[in-house]
């Protein structure tokens, strides 16, 4: 392993690896201190900062994080790594990659061309160097645009997943949390529901009654419940209509193995949901959730950062061509983010790593109520994620999941975004919005319609 | 000529009738496309009620009165955490006790040697409303049926700043066959008091949650005193049949999670 020395204000820093400069580069996190990586003073970080902008981009085709022999997402890493792409940067240190995005040479066209050509870890070196504004000028250069039943990501356009998650599963209450998310304009992304049980029977009565409402009201959208791969693949062998095929992952194998997966079983998942064919526009069809802090909890980290394992998690990621990738920030707990602070950075290095590797990033905006975060917190980081061009959000009933006990942008704050920076929903279902009478959106602002639209009032009505 | 009537800012959801088929948060209506100042304030309520059972301070002495009153005994202990925001920084030292705490069970220990088949645990974790609230009568409850089938169980070790492992190092420390920890748990909007009971077979430090059985969401809006006496003694009886807990017991005295719908009604959306 290199060992790496920097002088500056008349004092020497030595790092014993490129992990122990990149954990120590690392903007202050709790999940960082609690791992016994981050750096022990304010001015040792910046060393460490320093030490990183000097690193030449190539050293870490040298040097892995994680053994190729004992790392498959290592392995995938580096077997996967595009020589070609990467030579428009190969010439460039960390620090000359950040001069370099932020330079008008580094264009949508130019950055897409360029993903295929960094690994992860290039990715999170440059994010360590950059502020706030760095990660989100250069994530608004990039668009990642990715068809299953309609198109997400394009420029202009933000959607929402619509998870109307209920603690009992109960029919009737995620009926009704659909509905109330139809009617607010929310579910481009997906009808996306996080089971209460995970016994097969009910996550195929979810599956057939997503698919059956999909259908009746003719939603240009696709469905998720977000069970085990191998979950998944089972009801898919059963015959039931199944879009997105979902998987939490992490990026080391260790980590991924305390999920229950590997990219075999990531790869069956994929196959088996590709030969549905039920996509009508495209065939991105995995959903992938990540975050900051997996590897560490499920003591798998390997001695790296929470925000290096993170982003080679989308290593794992890219492999699949999902439909999205959602980074479920805030929602591990104040042991690895400690507060509003931590979780908007981490939300937005996160977007910007993904973006920057080629993957269609949203983020579960979000928070629990052991966290030093609120609603003001959340609204700076939905406000920031709107500039940066996120492509999908979490909507949820008043920001409340009474199933996962935890906050997250709601219905109402997705037309917040809509309303305060004219992004608009997917195209497709921009028109089905419009068509119900539901809303519609001109120079930004959202017109409601004036009634209920009517294939929902006969649904209605019995309630009466 | 009429004066004319000044025109709402907000606008109501004709779909309110529905919130009785969940409790999340829907029809809010709308002031402009933003919440409505009503649903905002109640929103904020009952985060700083969430907010407030994470920070309220862990009342030892009351929870040690109300058992004394009932001829038990307490052990008072404290975790390795000194603070709430050490614990909520550090799990690992949640897990463990402090150096006093261990002392004091050592010297137990010595009074009282031969071990007991259950040792009983209560820690704050994350709502010490929680256990302020449920703890004492869901113990009464719990022991009537202990009693009553002969289980002996240990004092009740309070212990601050705690989070579900440290139970097996108490347990270890009391010689205890079986151990038990009543703990608040992470509070929701909609629910800052839910106790959470973790049960353990052959406790010793270092096991993972794959060798607990959870009995979660004890509250007066969730499962009740008696459900979850009658689930933990179901545990404890199959657990020493089978000489394990965990993700390899499971509790069959469980009822199904989907039941019938409140109004019958089923997926409206597809009629």
């Amino acid at each position: 392993m290199a060992r790496f020395f920097h002088s500056v204000g008349g004092e020497t820093y030595r790092f014993d690896s490129l992990g122990e400069v990149m954990a120590k580069a690392s903007p202050a996190r709790s999940g960082d201190y609690l791992a016994g990586v981050a750096a022990a003073s304010d001015g040792e970080r910046v060393a460490a900062q320093m030490t990183l902008a000097d690193i030449p981009l190539a050293h870490f085709l040298d040097e892995a994080l994680i053994p190729y022999e004992a790392d498959e997402v290592t392995r995938l890493i580096i077997d996967s790594h595009d020589r070609p792409a990467f030579a428009a940067v190969s010439h460039l240190t960390v620090g000359g990659l950040r001069d370099w995005l932020l330079s008008d040479q580094a264009t949508e066209t130019s950055l897409r061309a360029l993903a295929p050509g960094l690994t992860p870890e290039m990715a999170a070196a440059v994010s360590k160097l950059m502020r706030v504004q760095d990660l989100i000028l250069v994530a608004q250069k990039i668009r990642v645009v990715t068809r299953f039943r309609n198109t997400v990501g394009l420029r202009g356009r933000m959607s929402t997943r619509l998870q109307p998650n209920h603690p009992t599963d109960e029919p009737s209450g995620i009926a009704a949390s659909i509905l109330d998310g139809l009617l607010y304009g929310n579910g481009d992304a997906m009808l996306g529901i996080n089971p209460a049980t995970d016994s097969v029977v009910s996550l195929c009565e979810m599956l057939i009654m997503l698919d059956g409402i999909i259908q009746r009201y003719e939603i240009p959208t696709q469905a998720c419940v977000l069970t085990h791969v191998t979950s998944s693949i089972e009801a898919i062998n059963r015959g039931v209509p199944l879009d997105l095929v979902f998987q939490s992952i992490a990026g080391t194998e260790a980590a991924n193995a305390s999920f229950g997966v590997n990219l075999q079983v990531l790869q069956e998942g994929y196959e088996a949901g590709l030969s549905l064919k039920r996509g009508t526009l495209g065939n991105n069809l995995m959903y992938f959730e990540t975050g900051q802090g997996s590897a560490l909890s499920a003591n798998a980290h390997h001695g790296l950062d929470q925000q290096t394992c993170e982003t080679r998690a989308y290593a794992v990621a890219r492999h699949f061509k999902p439909f999205l990738v959602n980074t479920v920030v805030g929602f591990i707990g104040p042991e690895y983010l400690y507060n509003g602070k931590q979780i908007i950075r981490a939300g937005l290095e996160d977007h910007f790593c993904g973006k920057l590797l080629g993957l269609p990033m949203g983020c579960d905006v979000c928070y629990t109520n052991h966290a030093e975060a609120d609603q003001d917190d959340m609204d700076t980081l939905l406000t920031l994620f709107g500039v940066a061009g996120i492509n999908f959000i979490m909507g949820i009933p008043g920001s409340d999941d009474i199933m996962l006990n935890y906050q997250t942008t709601s219905f109402h704050d997705a037309l917040y975004v809509r309303q305060s920076q004219g992004l608009k929903p997917a195209p497709e279902f921009e028109a089905w919005l419009q068509r119900m009478g539901i809303f519609t959106q001109a120079d930004g602002r959202v017109r409601f319609g004036d009634n209920l639209p009517p294939a929902f009032r006969r649904a209605l009505a019995p309630l009466g | 000529m009429q004066p004319e009537l000044p025109v709402s800012a907000t606008t109501e959801n004709p779909w309110q009738e529905l919130r009785r088929l969940t409790p999340a948060r829907i029809a809010l209506g709308r002031a402009g496309t933003s919440l409505p100042t009503t649903a905002l304030l109640d929103f904020q309520y009952a985060h700083a009620q969430a907010r407030d059972a994470v920070h309220l301070p862990f009342d030892h002495a009351a929870l040690s009165a109300g058992l004394a009153d009932r001829g038990r005994a307490s052990l008072l202990l404290h975790s390795a955490a000194a603070d709430r925001d050490t614990y909520l920084q550090r799990p690992d030292l949640g897990r463990r006790l402090n150096e006093a705490s261990i002392r004091h069970l050592h010297d137990y220990g010595q009074a009282n040697p031969g071990g007991v088949d259950l040792a009983v645990v209560v820690a704050d974790g994350l709502s010490a409303l929680a256990v302020h609230r449920h703890a004492l009568p869901f113990l009464a409850r719990m022991e009537e049926l202990a009693n009553a089938e002969g289980w002996s169980l240990s004092p009740v070790a309070l212990v601050a700043q705690g989070r579900v492992a440290v139970a097996d190092e108490v347990a270890e420390r009391l010689n205890a066959k079986m151990v038990v920890i009543l703990i608040g748990e992470r509070p929701g909007l909609s629910s800052p008091d839910s106790l959470g009971l973790y049960f353990t077979y052959a406790p010793r430090v270092g096991l993972t949650d794959a060798y607990r059985n959870c009995i979660s969401n004890v509250r007066l809006e969730g499962q009740s005193y008696g459900m979850a006496a009658h689930r933990l003694l179901y545990l404890m009886r199959e657990a020493c049949r089978r000489q394990l807990s965990g993700v390899n017991l499971k509790d069959e005295a469980q009822v199904p999670c989907l039941e019938a719908t409140p109004a019958g009604m089923g997926n409206f959306l597809l009629r």
